[in-house]
């Protein structure tokens, strides 16, 4: 029952990373499965940091897929790139901005706060208070409303509505 | 022969739409029975026209009749016979012949059941209904006909996307269709109701049963698509946040805010406006969905202007249609005044909060979905080119860009922006619904709900204690979903009463209420699904020699062989794996891995043993350099809870439609209203 866990991960050094980029440029045959044995780094707690960078992180050539779940070339080739800067000894908001610089803010499926995305960001929070407000001033509205306005229907409204509303 | 006959059926079928969309609307307003009885025929005729044409475009995909260009770029003689039949509309030009036999099927389904109407309404209704159908027959017929003939048929065709033949896909798209276009019935209801110019409870009884059927097809639908993307995308990723996904659950949120809205109109007259103003967003966002889906303009903004023709055409049925509404809204809102008198506690006021929550966390999704699409317009150009002559772009002016801008919105952005006010509409839901109406008294429902919430907060604690991490996740989505199901059950037997017999009450208790509890526990269960899942998911990625094992969360996986089997239409490599526990075989599973010639395509198969509390899901990779096989494999807490509870929502939306009051109103016939002739 021993697992024999033939994981090849590690086998390949950082430094060799490099060249592995190379040919799996060049190597577009075979389909991959997102992550892929040979990428997993030996040490766990670097591994997870790359997981959890890599979720965050746009595959360029996919339509809303993040690097962690793509199949593509390319989105390999970023997770190796954030393996790289991670054993290289790079924090988690270095490897960010190494990628950010190179390709650009579309990498990120978090997106900044600057410029004109604090709207972006504030629109939830902003609507929630405005409609909290309207509804209560709506609220009040209806609890001061005389007792008598709400009895007031027509004969014949009166009469539509129950012959409706009797079951 | 066939396929000519359907496109005629269709130009017909668009004749008809028009003279629905006229006639009926003219003799209302003129009071002329004659004119306003042509809605019904008219509705029936162009169901009819559109179910033939529905029909002989699937003869061909039966048939393979490879001289339709259609059928040529989807199909292959060799595909299964189901996926031949889902193929209709599993293409752009079959599927929105599809959207435009449901939008028909609503306009019938109202001659058909709905004698209760007044006259006048019942051919608005209608008439809105055929503007709608006329309006997708001229999108149709002009931009997307999907009876084109290939002047040299080929001798077979390009086959459908192998993801997209999948039982779990193939009828993915009918639920959403009925649920998108089911949603133009609220909207028909409500512009008819804005010409009408009065909206009482009769109103919110009628609109109530179709939002609550096309809510139900959305879930469903919704449910049905998120399942496939689990077992079939090969991570188990359940929800993207993908635009077309965000498409399908803006709708799904604002019906459940309509739905809601409109029992406040049936029962105590009050937030009329708002309910029409929510009924004709839900049918703005099932538009949009359509431009989104159908335009490419998500892909890029680029691709969309490349070949604008459908995008531009869908974008202008959106703009007419909301427009239209939104005009007529805006004049007529000032009379649909609120009559029920209510209090700041009081279910009124729940339901307002409930709105707000779903209203605000729409929003949220679609100005997250739109946002890159924003900026990148915004930003594109330091001057804007408006044909005749050149502004300077006043985002540049004003220091917003100094460059054109081009950024990503993904699933960070929508956990972290769009989950608080799922948490807040969690929080407050079991309180809310055990409210009475008109003035609550707070402290006695808390009383009442104590024990819920102290089995919630057990519930989370014990979660948290035995977890080995330190996520929040976790122990608050399960305890959120314990206190909805508890809050729920709660609910039920404090209808009961007191005193004996109480259990015979609670079966005897209207269908609403157990609709009611059903659908508020299967949120729950939901929420506790995907918290349980996203928080406690085990994963292992490694390469298996044939006849080793491993372990996985206290399980054991043991790669037995693998082998090439041929399918109908692809070639598989099959992994044969045995889960096992303790020593004892749990299940055989067969993870594979497929390649569509035809198409050119692999797909992943992942193998599942699902369970109640956990599924453990295997896939096998590529074979490795060195011998052995790529595996991924997941064991995944709490995975069928999420479409268990999605299921007992959409049960709980049938229970609340099969109660009485429902059935009654719609089986009665009611004497003609004195001075309109009967038809």
């Amino acid at each position: 029952m021993r697992g024999l866990r033939a994981r090849v991960r590690g086998a390949i050094q950082p430094r060799a990373w490099i060249l592995v980029l190379c040919l799996a440029v060049a190597a577009v045959t075979t389909p991959a499965v997102a992550v892929q044995p040979d990428e997993i780094m030996q040490d766990p707690a670097l591994e997870a940091r790359a997981r959890e960078i890599s979720k965050g992180l746009r595959c360029l050539v996919c339509r809303n897929e993040n690097i962690d779940d793509s199949n593509a070339d390319l989105a390999r080739d970023l997770r190796l790139l954030v393996r790289e800067r991670l054993s290289a000894g790079d924090s988690d908001a270095e490897v960010v901005d190494y990628i950010t610089e190179r390709y650009g803010e579309y990498v990120l499926l978090k997106p900044l706060t600057g410029g004109a995305n604090w709207l972006l960001w504030a629109a939830g929070p902003l609507l929630l208070l405005g409609g909290a407000g309207l509804a209560i001033v709506y609220i009040r509205r209806r609890g001061r409303a005389s007792v008598a306005a709400e009895g007031a229907l027509s004969p014949e409204e009166q009469a539509r509505l129950d012959e409706i509303l009797k079951d | 022969m066939f396929a000519e006959l359907g496109h005629f059926a269709l130009i017909l079928a668009f004749a008809v739409a028009i003279l629905q969309a006229v006639v009926p609307l003219y003799g209302a307003a003129k009071r002329n029975a004659g004119l306003m009885a042509l809605a019904e025929p008219a509705a029936n005729a162009q169901f009819l026209l559109i179910a033939f044409s529905f029909a002989a475009l699937m003869h061909a995909f039966i048939t393979s009749d490879f001289s339709l260009s259609l059928v040529t770029g989807n199909s292959h003689s060799l595909k299964p016979l189901l996926y031949k039949i889902t193929g209709v509309w599993g293409n752009h030009e079959g599927s929105m012949l599809l959207w435009s036999l449901i939008v028909a099927l609503f306009g019938a389904a109202v001659a058909w059941f709905g004698h209760q109407l007044p006259e006048t309404l019942k051919a608005r209704v209608i008439a809105v209904q055929g503007m709608i159908g006329a309006a997708f027959l001229a999108f149709l017929l002009f931009t997307s006909n999907p009876f084109l003939r290939l002047a040299v048929p080929p001798l077979d065709g390009n086959d459908l996307n192998p993801l997209l033949q999948d039982p779990g896909l193939a009828f993915h798209p009918p639920f959403l269709y009925l649920g998108y276009v089911g949603l133009s019935m609220s909207f028909s209801f409500a512009v008819a109701a804005l010409i009408e110019g009065r909206v009482d409870a009769a109103w919110g009884r009628w609109v109530r049963p179709w939002t609550l059927a096309a809510w139900m097809f959305l879930t469903v639908g919704i449910a049905l698509g998120s399942w496939w993307a689990y077992y079939e995308l090969g991570w188990g990723g359940f929800w993207f946040w993908d635009p077309v996904e965000n498409a399908s659950f803006m709708p799904w949120l604002i019906a459940a805010a309509l739905l809601h809205s409109a029992i406040v109109v049936e029962k105590r007259e009050a937030l009329k406006a708002w309910t029409i103003l929510l009924a004709i967003i839900a049918f703005g966002f099932s538009l949009t969905g359509a431009f989104i889906t159908r335009s490419g303009i998500i892909t890029s903004v680029h691709a969309f202007a490349n070949d604008p023709e459908r995008g531009v055409f869908l974008l202008l049925i959106l703009a007419v249609f909301m427009g239209g509404a939104l005009t007529l809204f805006t004049f007529r809102a000032e009379s649909l005044a609120s009559r029920g008198v209510f209090s700041l506690v009081s279910r009124e006021s729940a339901l307002v909060l409930n709105n707000l929550l779903l209203a605000v966390a729409a929003f949220v999704v679609f100005i997250g979905t739109v946002w890159p699409l924003v900026i990148e317009l915004a930003s594109d150009n330091a001057t804007w080119d408006l044909t005749l002559f050149t502004i300077p772009n006043p985002f540049y002016a004003v220091g917003l860009f100094d460059q054109p801008r081009k950024l990503s919105v993904g699933a960070p952005f929508f956990d972290l922006a769009f989950t608080p006010f799922m948490v807040i509409l969690a929080l407050v839901l079991p309180i809310g619904a055990m409210l009475p109406w008109k003035r609550a008294k707070l402290g006695r429902i808390l009383r009442q709900l104590w024990p819920a919430a102290a089995l919630a907060l057990a519930v989370l604690l014990l979660a948290w204690a035995m977890q080995t991490g330190r996520s929040a996740l976790g122990p608050v989505g399960l305890g959120l979903g314990t206190w909805l199901v508890a809050g729920a059950v709660r609910d039920l037997w404090s209808r009961t009463g007191r005193g004996t017999g109480r259990l015979g009450r609670l079966r005897r208790l209207p269908r609403a209420d157990w609709g009611k509890a059903t659908a508020h526990a299967g949120l729950g269960i939901t929420m506790a699904g995907i918290a349980a899942m996203t928080a406690w998911q085990v994963e292992d990625i490694l390469v298996v020699q044939e006849g080793d094992s491993f372990e996985l969360a206290g399980y054991t996986v043991t790669l037995d062989g693998v082998s090439e089997v041929e399918g109908p239409n692809y070639r598989s490599t099959v992994g044969e794996v045995t889960l096992s526990k303790d020593g004892d075989e749990i299940a055989q599973m067969r993870p594979e891995k497929r390649f569509y010639p035809v198409a050119r395509m692999p797909t992943t198969e992942a193998a599942l043993d699902n369970g109640f509390l956990r599924d453990i899901y295997v896939v096998i990779g590529d074979p490795q350099d060195g011998g052995g096989w790529a595996m991924r494999s997941y064991y995944k807490p709490l995975a069928n809870w999420i479409w268990g509870g999605a299921i007992l929502m959409a049960l709980g939306g049938a229970l609340s439609l099969s109660d009485r009051r429902f059935r009654v109103a719609a089986g009665a016939r009611k004497a003609p209203v004195a001075g309109v002739p009967a038809e």
